[in-house]
């Protein structure tokens, strides 16, 4: 493609529209593959997928404490029981949403709103709930407690 | 001697269809001749069969002689003899032992529903209605006038006029009638103020069963008003943890010195509106400026106490708008938004603990608060910072697209300028 | 440039590249008034492209489960490295090509294109346009949201209600009776697996049979160029009109990144199939004019069904359309105006029901 007969003043000006096209396309090629290079990386938090989170991490809980976590976009209620096993359940008060917290000294499940209470497998025992909180499932997974949904058959 | 054949015949006839009738279980199809005349008279002795066949009564298989006596078998005027037993209208005085008869009756009633209560009339007898109608006073409620009558539903029909969610309209019948109530010289404001409240929002708006209604204050068959020192009990059923606040702080002793009836005083017992801040220190709505004077000690403290809670509540509001305005920019903030109801939590706890009139109780739940609504503003500017370093980003490849551009249309004029290798080919 | 060169020389000694591109090299673009328009199919094969590349993306970061779709969607626009980027172009660039795609049909119809013999480079067109909508069907619900899950039961619900074959149709679509995680799975297979083989397929497919029969140039200018041959003017594919092509795929670049950047695309709220439906349901705009046609339709029309009638008529005219080369010579230029004037009236009516649809309470 090159053309020898007006050289003199095409040469320059070629150059400079071939340095200006190549330099613009390889501005825009970074300009993409930038972004696909980065989103190519992992993100530090790995996502579980909605179905799971890690609430705590072993050692987190003493017996008979508890701690609120988030799953998905309502809190979680995360507790180990006297003996010192773990439950999970929506910290989301079937009554009128306030979030519930767990009472050391009564062993249950209590929302400070309206005084209701749940035991620690959710079922609402008095005050003006009208339905169990949700049970989720914890494993314990080296020292991560992840808590997961119920799989739906 | 003819009515005596007459009945003879009747019953000759009747008594096999009755007792065939009867051996089946209770239903509506129990004979019942009175409302064959009674169907087509005019009030007030008008029962319809269709009437009466929602009665709760009826469906058990009961029929009008039950209340009224009479022989519900028989077609003609015999039914309403008195050898039938026949007692015509009941006179209200006599109403609540007439029910009586059967519903404070255990053995009875379990027969027919074994989880009804039969302390029913021995309430009545207590409340300011039983004890003015034993006093001769016909014109309070008896049993009839809230529940009905010939067409009375059960309590957990929501038709019934003693259902929850229609208590309040089945008292202000009477009590909300100036007219009605004058010889008695009390308040006929009450429903009034009640719809006004957020419990009738709850119970009538939102249909929610577990709030208040006339009732579950001032009870049902039982009616009367608290006294002066059980008003907080009466609250504390479903206010706990303000109640306890309340039972440790300053004002109780105070109150009860006083014989100020605890909640009521500042919250109102009808017209329970949803409480503000604006309720602290003085200004319009202000409830301690009732008794604390401007400027003393008291009412200092409440202006810090009113100061920190405006406080929580504008950094929250702040927030908030920081938030919205990420959102509306396309940005992704539905982690901060559901932090956020946790500040919103905070500042819940810290107007429940207001009633504690302890500031450093309150200053726990307020800091708390403070902290998570600077953490979500910071995620808003964050999340604004970040939408303007994504149009930096774009005005950096658009520059690009354009140099690409302008470089691709100076290219093709320049290959297409030399006819040689010119881009026409003739055909 | 010398490097390019040298690559050039090591394929030709092996694949004898040369030869296999002279063909390419001769490749000529009738240059008329109206030329413009042959950008149309490039630009729709261009997205297409992008949509196959940001899907890759967007595919190491999905995950396919009602319990799980919406939230990694979500990953992928707050946590992920320009995830943002990738699904906002997606959701875009899926709009655009169908747009493009519409306007590449419209454009053959008035410019007669489809003329013999070019016959199966438009049915073959009009499939893909077909399968262009199905991939925006099965995509709108992988997000998992309120908006998709509802315009799905919709969607599919309008297809259960076509005579004798309907129910088996919604059932084998919805994987079961309902729009359940069940059907997420599905559509999910159809929209990365099923629909991008057999379209891969009719690309492929399409543009042999544009390469082998060359552009067509419309009848008056062709008319013209018979009586004057002189007239008649070429543009070489390479370099010149591939250049101009790449300037038009530049500008979409362009216009999908704005795009991106300052309307990103909408996540919504999590789908919840016990919730009721809210107000104010729509389809995507690509199937706006069919639904809003059906919901003008009376209830009943003579006995029948009223929405039956409807989807009738739509596949119906689908099929007509499809066959719409083989009308052209019916009668002697009394099928060609037929054509055209439903190709007038196609365009207006899915222009003014579309806009119906939106403009509507």
């Amino acid at each position: 493609m090159e053309n020898h007969e007006s050289s003199d003043r095409a040469a320059p000006r070629r150059r400079v529209i071939e340095f200006l096209l190549g330099g613009g396309l390889f501005a825009s090629f970074v300009s993409f593959v930038y972004p696909v290079l980065r989103y190519l990386v992992p993100p530090p938090v790995a996502d579980l997928g909605g179905d799971e989170v890690v609430a705590a991490k072993v050692g987190d809980l003493k017996p008979n404490g508890s701690r609120i976590f988030r799953f998905g976009s309502r809190p979680g209620l995360l507790l180990m029981t006297a003996e010192g096993e773990y439950r999970a359940l929506s910290a989301v008060c079937t009554h009128l949403s306030c979030t519930v917290q767990y009472r050391s000294d009564l062993r249950q499940i209590w929302c400070a709103c309206h005084n209701g209470l749940y035991d620690l497998a959710g079922r609402n025992v008095s005050g003006p709930p009208p339905r169990p909180l949700e049970l989720f499932q914890v494993h314990v997974r080296g020292d991560e407690i992840v808590v997961s949904r119920k799989r739906e058959a | 001697m003819d009515t005596l054949r007459n009945s003879a015949r009747c019953i000759a006839f009747c008594l096999p269809l009755f007792l065939f009738l009867c051996a089946r279980p209770a239903s509506a199809q129990t004979q019942n001749t009175c409302l064959e005349c009674h169907g087509s008279l005019d009030p007030p002795l008008q029962v319809t069969a269709e009437q009466f066949a929602r009665d709760i009564h009826a469906q058990k298989g009961l029929t009008c002689a039950a209340c009224h006596g009479g022989d519900p078998t028989q077609l003609s005027m015999d039914a309403m003899s008195k050898s039938a037993g026949f007692r015509g209208k009941i006179q209200r005085n006599q109403i609540p032992e007439l029910c009586g008869r059967c519903h404070a009756d255990s053995e009875f009633m379990r027969k027919y529903d074994p989880s009804l209560r039969t302390d029913q009339l021995a309430q009545y007898k207590t409340s300011v209605h039983g004890q003015r109608l034993a006093h001769g006073d016909t014109r309070v409620a008896v049993c009839v006038d809230c529940h009905g009558v010939h067409d009375l539903r059960a309590v957990r029909d929501t038709r019934s006029k003693v259902n929850p969610l229609n208590v309040a309209e089945t008292c202000s019948r009477c009590h909300s009638n100036a007219e009605y109530m004058k010889a008695y010289g009390i308040p006929t404001d009450q429903f009034f103020k009640y719809s006004t409240s957020v419990h009738h929002e709850a119970m009538v708006v939102r249909g929610d069963l577990s709030a208040p209604t006339c009732t579950t204050c001032h009870g049902n068959h039982g009616a009367a008003p608290p006294g002066v020192g059980s008003v907080k009990n009466v609250c504390s059923t479903c206010h706990v943890f303000q109640s306890q606040m309340f039972e440790k702080s300053s004002h109780k002793a105070a109150f009860q010195a006083a014989g100020l009836p605890g909640c009521v005083v500042c919250h109102s017992n009808h017209r329970v509106v949803h409480p503000s801040d604006a309720m602290l220190a003085t200004g319009p709505g202000a409830v301690c400026s009732r008794c604390h004077n401007p400027g003393d000690k008291c009412d200092r403290a409440t202006a810090t106490l009113l100061r920190t809670l405006t406080g929580l509540d504008g950094a929250i509001k702040d927030a908030d708008q920081e938030l919205a305005v990420a959102e509306s920019s396309g940005m992704e903030v539905s982690e901060a938004r559901l932090a956020q109801d946790q500040a919103r939590d905070s500042l819940t706890k810290a107007r429940v603990t207001i009633h504690s009139f302890r500031k450093e109780l309150v200053d726990q739940d307020i800091q708390a608060g403070l902290i998570i609504a600077a953490k979500n503003l910071q995620a808003g500017k964050d999340a604004l910072r970040e939408r303007d370093y994504r149009r930096v980003g774009l005005g950096v490849s658009v520059l690009a697209i354009l140099i690409v551009l302008l470089g691709l249309r100076a290219y093709i004029r320049l290959i297409e300028q030399n006819p040689k290798s010119s881009s026409e080919v003739s055909s | 440039m010398r490097l390019l060169a040298t690559a050039r020389d090591w394929m030709d000694e092996r694949f004898h590249w040369a030869e296999l591109a002279a063909p390419l090299k001769k490749k000529t673009v009738p240059l008329h008034k109206l030329s413009p328009w042959y950008f149309l199919g490039g630009i729709t094969l261009f997205l297409f492209g992008i949509q196959v590349c940001t899907g890759i993306l967007l595919l190491l970061y999905y995950h396919p489960g009602a319990n799980e779709a919406f939230e990694s969607v979500q990953y992928i626009m707050t946590r992920v490295q320009f995830g943002w980027l990738v699904r906002s172009i997606h959701s875009w660039a899926a709009n655009l090509m169908i747009l493009s795609a519409f306007a590449h049909m419209f454009s053959v119809v008035f410019l007669r294109a489809y003329r013999k013999p070019r016959e199966l480079t438009w049915v073959s067109g009009m499939l893909l346009l077909f399968l262009a909508m199905g991939f925006g069907f099965s995509g709108y619900l992988l997000p998992w949201n309120t908006l998709a899950f509802f315009a799905t039961k919709v969607g599919t619900e309008i297809t259960g209600q076509v005579p004798v074959v309907g129910h088996a149709m919604m059932v084998f679509l919805r994987g079961g009776e309902d729009v359940t995680g069940a059907t997420l799975t599905r559509f999910f297979g159809f929209h990365v697996a099923v629909l991008p083989g057999i379209t891969v397929l009719l690309v492929l497919v399409h543009l042999a049979l544009v390469q082998y029969f060359g552009m067509s140039v419309p009848p008056g200018v062709e008319k013209r160029w018979e009586a004057h041959p002189a007239e008649a003017r070429q543009m070489s594919f390479f370099p010149n009109f591939f250049l101009r092509e790449l300037m038009a795929w530049y500008i979409a670049l362009g216009v999908l990144g704005a795009l991106a950047a300052i309307l990103p695309w909408d996540l919504g709220t999590k789908a919840d199939p016990f919730a009721p439906a809210p107000a104010g349901i729509r389809p995507e705009w690509y199937f706006m004019f069919m639904f809003q046609t059906l919901k003008k339709i009376p209830a009943k029309l003579w006995f029948v069904d009223g929405e039956v009638v409807g989807i009738l008529v739509f596949g119906a005219a689908g099929a007509l359309w499809l066959l719409l080369p083989f009308f052209d010579q019916v009668g002697r230029g009394r099928g060609r105006r037929f054509i055209l004037g439903a190709g007038l009236f196609a365009l207006s009516y899915i222009l003014a029901m579309t806009a119906y649809g939106y403009l509507a309470k």
